[in-house]
């Protein structure tokens, strides 16, 4: 075949054509994505198959074969699941030994998490501005109705437990470790060697202990080191622990981040007259944070579920009040129900933070044509 | 080589006077007793082989690099330790870097104002009026609420000239500003750049662009090895060269 010379005019340039149908729809995602192949095809049967033997027996067990009704276990005549205990005990589980008739302060603090959460999570929601004074009026809001005072009834905190203690340390360690983290991951990378040497002296020493021996400390030793004057509450010394264990993290994955942007954004900052502060505020933590999102998140989910560890010094998080009632005889025995149960709340709460990184990466995202 | 490396500059109040400086990095000797005086409103190019300190001269001026010795004075103010000294000299020069470094995370528009709101503390406002007067006259101001990542090159570079010129500097030093660029876009950054030399700006341009250099150029400089080997007008420069270092590397470019 002989190649003969060739040209286009402007005016008859391909103009652009809809991909084939194959590509796109539904069968098209089918054939691409489960049954592309010999390997593929069978991965996607033999998947089929699993679900086919696991979900019907999981229905029947959770539901179809299930109890709900009764006073003690001896009420469980099925095959199934006894939820029974459910209906006796949820407010156990939800508020520990906070007092019954002022559960409602509880409520209000974890309703209130709504307005004080969305402004900072959705910021172009219409009047995030006004109302991101009341996020930052919020941890002081909560820390008044839990613990009370000033005419509410004074609750102690030895009787905070179950998911209300378990949100209550997360919450706190999450909004501090992020900014200490922030600042740790900054002291790591400064020139001044005494801010570097503090930071991470900081950094690996919480990084480098279990959070079970921080939390002994923080329990039994720390009370015998500080003056009997100073004492610190208990729930306090914990939230501190676990916080100082997070922001260690935090900061390893912030440093990760920074390390990422290019010489060139410090000096374009720089070069328009940009000072440390403004440079490392407006230009290059904006851009790092962003990075980090994948690595905060993670930590801010193994921070969630690590507030289970208080069970090792005594504390009545959801977990222990869990083990407590199955040790009780009329529930013995229903460790399968329980451990769903609260496994189940921490899913939610987790898979929660992960869908919403997920959707913030997406917003930030401005490389999209 | 001439003793005296200042002597096409004219009597005037130099913008930029450097004295008998001196760098290096680690035992590198990367600049080595540059003398350079330039006058307001002058334009310079500067050009030479890659490592032979071009850029490293041009970053000292706003102090990107760190000298170690002989002098730099800009606008009348020393390049010392001393930080308000720094900050002072950095708002009065604006800088064009080969890589363009726009802030991604900023929309086009955000990127022109953030040197004058935070830096200039000009109202919100005003500091949205003059960039958009810039976006103008660097011919994008339709990109204005895009972000650097959706732009092209060429656009990238002229937004990037805008948002230094918002600042209103007094000088504009241009960091090999078309390297980067695909060939169809390079002559719409130089057109934005022979308008910004009409205007009278004062500029040091590190480039390859002979074409630029011969068109808009007061002085041209040839450095090699860290030192300035050869300056000259653009006519003499490129038509008779002294140094045979000169002519070696005209034959090779042109």
């Amino acid at each position: 075949m002989t190649s003969s010379p060739f040209f286009r005019q402007p005016n008859d340039m391909l103009p652009e054509r809809a991909p084939p149908v194959a590509m796109s729809g539904i069968i098209g995602w089918l054939r691409a994505n489960l049954f592309s192949g010999w390997l593929n095809t069978g991965l996607t049967l033999f998947a089929l198959y699993a679900l086919w033997l696991i979900i019907p027996g999981l229905l029947n067990w959770a539901f179809f074969d299930a109890d709900f009704a009764g006073t003690d276990r001896f009420a469980c005549t099925g095959t199934g699941a006894c939820w029974a205990w459910f209906d006796q005990r949820i407010d156990q589980f939800l508020y520990g030994f906070y007092p019954d008739e002022q559960t409602w302060r509880v409520n209000l603090a974890l309703f209130l998490i709504l307005p004080a959460l969305a402004p900072i999570l959705f910021d172009k929601m219409p009047g995030a501005k006004q109302l991101r004074w009341f996020s930052l009026a919020f941890p002081f809001v909560a820390t008044f109705l839990l613990i009370g005072g000033f005419g509410l009834e004074e609750v102690p905190t030895n009787k905070f437990g179950g998911f209300m203690l378990n949100v209550t340390v997360g919450l706190a360690g999450i909004v501090l470790s992020l900014p200490i983290g922030i600042v740790l991951a900054l002291g790591r990378r400064s020139k001044m060697p005494i801010v570097r040497t503090l930071s991470v002296a900081f950094i690996e020493v919480f990084r480098g202990v279990p959070l079970i021996t921080l939390l002994f400390v923080a329990a039994i030793l720390l009370p015998i080191f500080l003056p009997s004057s100073f004492s610190l509450d208990l729930v306090v010394r914990v939230i501190v622990v676990v916080t100082a264990f997070a922001s260690a993290y935090m900061a390893e994955v912030i440093r990760g981040g920074l390390q990422a942007i290019p010489r060139g954004q410090y000096e374009a900052a720089q070069a328009l007259g940009l000072g440390y502060w403004r440079m490392m505020g407006l230009i290059i933590l904006p851009q790092a944070l962003k990075i980090s999102i994948p690595g905060i998140v993670n930590t801010f989910i193994g921070l969630f579920k690590d507030t289970t560890l208080v069970i090792v010094i005594g504390l009545f998080d959801v977990l222990n009040i869990g083990r407590t009632m199955i040790s009780n005889p009329d529930w013995l025995g229903l460790a399968v129900e329980t451990q769903v149960f609260i496994s189940l709340f921490f899913f939610v709460v987790c898979f929660s933070m992960s869908r919403y990184s997920v959707y913030l990466e997406q917003r930030l995202d401005t490389s999209k044509h | 080589m001439s003793t005296d490396q200042n002597q096409i500059a004219p009597n005037a109040q130099p913008m930029i006077d450097i004295v008998g400086l001196n760098k290096w990095f680690g035992p590198f000797h990367v600049l080595r007793d540059i003398n350079l005086s330039v006058a307001p409103r002058e334009r310079i190019v500067i050009c030479g082989p890659s490592g032979s300190g071009k850029s490293t001269l041009i970053r000292c001026i706003n102090r990107l690099e760190e000298h170690q010795q002989g002098s730099i004075v800009v606008d009348g103010t020393e390049l010392t330790h001393d930080l308000k000294n720094i900050d002072a000299i950095r708002r009065e020069v604006g800088m064009v870097f080969q890589q363009f470094n726009l802030f991604p995370h900023l929309s086009v528009l955000e990127n022109c104002t953030l040197g004058p709101i935070w830096v200039r503390k000009t109202p919100k406002r005003d500091a949205e009026k003059l960039a958009m007067e810039l976006l103008e006259r660097v011919k994008i101001p339709e990109q204005a609420d895009k972000y650097p990542g959706q732009l092209s090159g060429g656009q990238q570079q002229r937004v990037a000239i805008a948002r230094s010129l918002c600042m209103q500097p007094n000088i504009m030093l241009f960091d090999e500003p078309t390297s980067a660029l695909d060939p169809e876009m390079i002559k719409e950054v130089l057109d934005v750049m022979v308008d910004l030399a009409e205007t009278g700006m004062t500029m040091i341009v590190v480039t390859h662009e002979m074409g630029f250099a011969a068109q808009v150029a007061d002085r041209v400089i040839f450095m090699d090895a860290g030192q300035i080997v050869e300056q000259n007008t653009p006519d003499e420069f490129f038509n008779n060269p002294q140094s045979d270092r000169t002519k070696l590397f005209l034959s090779q470019i042109l």
